[in-house]
């Protein structure tokens, strides 16, 4: 048995009907990682949480939790807890009786009780909250006795269903760095659902990218995001440019792209006439004077069609390549003046573009 | 032009649909205060005599308890079939939760009267004799749709989480019934008993017909009116009206603050 990992998911599926929510999913997740579960709405993140959390029962496959197969296990016996999305607060009790409620079930005796619970809301920033009601508190207030609820009864593993999605926006931020440093400081280990890219790039040591029922990519934010392993999670982690191209020729290790940007030469596997996508981030392409060199794939002139200021940045929408007709997107500095109709001339590293094959 | 000269007509429509449907009692309410023999115009009043001889009369006063009681018993049980069957269906959302739902509200439909038959017979088979705890049963059977409606209604999706989230926790089915879903469902609890109450309170012809020594109020009053017409008809048609009215606003003051406070 894999007794190294924390949480083991072997080969779990989860059919309704003919749709597959959760197809052949494998992960292994450490003591002490915060995992983020990412994907579109629809893509099967939130059933496999579920089936983590022991709310939906695998039509395949199993689950071990500190190496025990809970496959079958009930919610109640398991040593995960969950974080709803709706926090489903008891609003019958007050925080502390929320608060306290998995211990009341564990029957620990009431001045125990009592002193985790007032531990567990110090640890979420409520200290002293104890004797107010549930319909008292503001939204991040809820999301953090939710929280307290959880960790006060110890779980192996926390669970959390978009915990953050009905917060403002200013709330939420400060609600992910909050929710990593009480992971840091717990030691324990998360796993969190959310459709937000940056969100999940914020807080998670690992990113498990679902799309339609299956693991897209896995992998740290950084990776993830500079270095996609496939065209949908290029898309899908934030703005990016998908150059079309196709393999012309071969010499060695490296083949020639076609594309409408011209030829350049990339370290590639594949055989001449498959098709590439090339990604390139934004802020990737720099603008510049008309230039050759080995390491630079030149994306020649384009016109200036949309400039939206961003504080940060200035986001630019240009047209290129051959009659002007294919869009990119750029990123410059925001103190640099650009009119609309301007021409530019624009590069980019090689070494940043991302060849993918599907 | 002022907004309420526009809107005379709307008032006035709404008024006359209020005298309509509150004259009949506002004259029972009145000639129950008459001083002399018989309820009908001119009002001679105001006395209290027919209540006082309306408290006298043992038979009716051991009714009006017989009644509470009926209302009381029966208005439990439905209350918690009632929310058995709200929270069964709300939380397994069964396959047929369509058909199961129309079976449970259907007898809403069906008459009192033939409902009191079908009874009639079945608790002859069963050898239950016509007694007040077949008169119990009776209003048990009318009045549980209407319960599970009403208890049924308020169990939104949030409890759907709530009720996970209990389990998750570790409370078992049982304790997260009684400790987190039934008070939270408090409000619509009550409200479903205060209107099966006050259903079963005024309930005639199933009282009629399945009861025979001990007899609830609106079966009294119906002995009463054959007897003729006096004013003591309208005291005790006003006690159970006032009796009513009370335990209806008071569920309906119940539900409006409880689904205030859920906000």
């Amino acid at each position: 048995m894999n007794t190294e990992h924390l949480v083991v998911l072997d080969a779990v599926s989860k059919f309704y009907g003919d749709v597959k929510a959760a197809d052949n999913v494998s992960l292994n997740i450490e003591q002490g990682e915060f995992l983020v579960l990412l994907g579109p709405s629809g893509s099967g993140k939130t059933t496999i949480l579920s089936i983590l959390g022991g709310f939906t029962n695998p039509s395949k496959g199993r689950v071990i939790i500190a190496g025990q197969d809970v496959t079958n296990m009930p919610p109640a016996t398991r040593p995960t807890v969950t974080v709803f999305q709706d926090y489903a607060l008891f609003p019958h009790m007050s925080v502390s009786d929320n608060v306290g409620f998995g211990l009341l079930m564990r029957k620990v005796q009431k001045k125990e009780r009592l002193k985790r619970v007032r531990e567990s809301l110090e640890k979420v920033g409520l200290a002293g909250f104890e004797d107010r009601g549930v319909h008292q508190l503001s939204g991040g207030q809820r999301q953090r006795v939710a929280l307290a609820r959880a960790i006060a009864v110890e779980p192996a593993v926390l669970l959390l269903d978009e915990p953050l999605g009905a917060l403002d926006l200013k709330i939420r931020q400060q609600m992910q760095e909050e929710l990593v440093h009480l992971q840091k400081n717990l030691n324990a280990t998360f796993v969190h659902v959310t459709h937000d890219q940056e969100e999940a790039m914020s807080i998670a040591d690992n990113i498990v990218l679902i799309n339609q029922g299956k693991i897209e990519d896995y992998g740290p934010p950084e990776r993830i995001y500079l270095r996609p392993s496939t065209l949908f999670t290029a898309r899908f982690m934030g703005e990016t440019n998908i150059i079309d191209a196709k393999i012309v020729s071969r010499t060695g290790q490296s083949v020639t792209l076609s594309s409408e940007f011209g030829e350049f030469e990339v370290l590639d596997d594949g055989q001449p006439g498959t098709t590439r996508h090339v990604a390139l981030r934004p802020e990737q392409i720099k603008v510049g004077s008309e230039q050759t060199s080995e390491s630079l794939m030149t994306l020649g002139e384009a016109r200036v069609t949309e400039v939206v200021f961003h504080g940060t940045h200035k986001l630019c929408r240009m047209r290129s390549g051959v009659n002007l007709e294919k869009e990119l997107l750029l990123r410059l500095s925001p103190d640099r003046s650009i009119a609309i109709g301007e021409m530019l001339y624009l590069y980019a590293q090689k070494s940043d573009a991302v060849i993918l094959a599907h | 032009m002022h907004s309420w000269l526009k809107n005379s007509p709307f008032y006035g429509y709404i008024g006359l649909a209020l005298v309509f449907i509150y004259l009949p009692v506002i004259v029972l309410v009145i000639f129950s205060f008459q001083d002399g023999m018989l309820p009908v115009p001119p009002f001679n009043g105001p006395s209290l005599q027919w209540y006082e001889k309306m408290f006298e009369n043992e038979r009716l006063v051991g009714s009006l308890v017989n009644s509470v009681v009926v209302a009381v018993a029966s208005s439990l049980v439905t209350t918690i079939l009632g929310f058995l069957a709200a929270y069964g269906m709300a939380k397994r959302q069964p396959r047929f939760a369509g058909a199961i739902r129309f079976i449970l509200m259907a007898p809403l439909t069906v008459s009192y009267l033939i409902i009191g038959i079908g009874l009639l017979i079945t608790l002859n088979i069963l050898g239950v004799s016509k007694s007040l705890l077949a008169v119990g049963i009776g209003h048990a059977v009318i009045n549980l749709p209407l319960c599970f409606a009403i208890i049924y209604s308020q169990f939104g999706d949030h409890m759907k989480n709530i009720d996970a989230a209990a389990r998750d926790l570790g409370a078992s089915d049982f304790q997260t019934m009684i400790r987190v879903i039934a008070p939270i469902m408090k409000p619509s609890l009550f409200a479903a008993f205060c209107l099966s109450a006050t259903l079963s309170w005024d309930e005639f012809i199933i009282a009629f017909l399945l009861s025979r020594f001990e007899v609830t109020l609106p079966v009294i009053i119906f002995e009463m009116l054959r007897a003729g017409l006096t004013p003591e008809v309208n005291a005790a048609g006003t006690v159970v009206f006032a009796i009513s009215f009370t335990v209806v606003t008071l569920a309906a003051v119940v539900m409006f603050f409880g689904a205030r406070a859920k906000k």
